[in-house]
């Protein structure tokens, strides 16, 4: 493999990660049309959905320009296995209920803010560009979730205490996305990503200052999960995956 | 072709009888997308700049832009998609925001100075107008609307819901 390809197939491998984290959690949101508490919020979830639709197309889109065997966007969204995804566990995690899924979101929103700001000065002029289009999108996800936090926190006995049980189970997803690996390590030497380890203690700070607010705190213990970054899922993926690409694998190539 | 080409006054002039698909009464150019007209000797080149990553109108507007040329004859053309500057709704002038007042809609307000840093923002203290009855005493009833695009107010005054074109 010559150098260019070797970089090409890293940055690939890069912005599928990017990618698959918007695809995954759209997807996941997507369950919640039809289903939300309220029209609102129906509404509300469906449009991040698609927000994060149209990103997962534009990093997936750029990703297929990079690859040696130029898979499309529509093929990497279909036909890839399990194995193959490269999104964050926390993302893939089911919507359980409304508190679950707003601290999905918030957890989410917060470091996706946080990575696209950084990643709006990558030296790969696409990748900037992805990013502060994206940013301008998050900037009001991120508003979105945190006031959830407030109005869960601070609503009824019931919404509080819905609200801690699911920053207890989500919190074990949390390390991985600052987890700085080889792939990270080297996209942000070369200026194209970005120090994942540097935005960890802004994220605390915004997340426990939102928290804060209702006089609730992150759990204390060390999250430990981690994997899905490089390939290594678990079962809910699976099952998410079967219903997503149920139709294109048994109808291929079919379209509206 | 022998035909001369046509001016680029003329092209904007087609493009803006060009209908926003879930706007209609917009149209793409009041919208602000279509950023650049200009020939490359043989070929045309138009450059838009999406509204939303996820606007699910933008390959029905693509193929609009296609249509309508090739129905006055232009079959060179370049349809260049360009992510940056991002589109703002800054860029809707005031025909525009005239436009979508007399439909219902209450148009944007100045977009607000994106968040530079994580802190916790409230939803905007500044609210739309009613564009019904005028009244300021409006407040907010859901972050989008039926489309990417929008946000639901209810107005105090008058009591009625409507949708607002978000600052963006």
């Amino acid at each position: 493999m010559n150098a260019v390809a070797e970089s090409n197939e890293q940055l690939s491998q890069y912005l599928l990660r990017m990618g698959d984290n918007c695809l995954i959690l759209s997807q996941r949101l997507c369950g919640w049309t039809g289903h939300g508490p309220t029209l609102e919020d129906d509404l509300a979830l469906s449009n991040v959905a698609l927000d994060l639709l149209g990103q997962a197309r534009l990093w997936l889109d750029y990703a297929s320009s990079l690859h040696p065997t130029k898979r499309s966007e529509d093929a990497l969204a279909y036909w890839r296995d399990a194995h193959e995804f490269r999104n964050l566990l926390l993302l893939e995690q089911p919507n359980g209920n409304f508190a679950d899924t707003q601290v999905r979101q918030f957890f989410f929103d917060s470091w996706h803010f946080l990575v696209l700001t950084a990643l709006s000065n990558s030296t790969d002029e696409k990748v900037a560009a992805i990013s502060t289009k994206a940013l301008k999108e998050v900037d009001y996800h991120v508003r979105r979730s945190s006031h959830w936090m407030l109005r869960l926190g601070g609503g009824t006995e019931l919404s509080r205490s819905k609200l801690i049980l699911a920053l207890e189970q989500h919190w074990n997803y949390v390390g991985e996305l600052f987890e700085m690996d080889e792939l990270e390590q080297e996209m942000h030497a070369c200026g194209i990503g970005c120090d994942l380890g540097a935005l960890h203690a802004e994220w605390l700070a915004y997340v426990n200052d939102v928290l804060g607010k209702v006089e609730l705190a992150l759990p204390s213990r060390t999250p430990f999960q981690s994997g899905g970054k490089r390939g290594k899922h678990g079962e809910h993926l699976l099952s998410m995956l079967m219903e997503m690409q149920y139709l294109q694998r048994v109808h291929p190539g079919a379209q509206w | 072709m022998v035909n001369q080409q046509a001016s680029t006054e003329r092209i904007w002039e087609w493009l803006s009888g060009i209908p926003d698909p879930e706007m209609p009464f917009l149209s793409i150019v009041d919208l602000g997308i279509v950023r650049d007209v200009h020939w490359e000797e043989e070929q045309l080149r138009i450059v838009v700049t999406p509204t939303y990553s996820g606007c699910p109108a933008k390959s029905h507007i693509d193929a609009s832009i296609r249509n309508t040329l090739l129905d006055r004859g232009i079959e060179h053309l370049a349809l260049e998609t360009r992510l940056s500057p991002a589109w703002s709704t800054d860029w809707l002038g005031d025909v525009a925001k005239a436009k979508l007042l007399a439909a219902g809609i209450a148009p944007p307000m100045a977009s607000e100075v994106p968040m530079r840093k994580l802190e916790y923002r409230a939803w905007s203290i500044a609210t739309p107008s009613c564009p019904l009855c005028g009244s300021a005493s409006t407040t907010v009833r859901g972050e989008f609307g039926s489309t990417l695009c929008k946000s639901l107010y209810v107005c105090g005054d008058c009591a009625n819901p409507f949708e607002h074109f978000k600052c963006f």
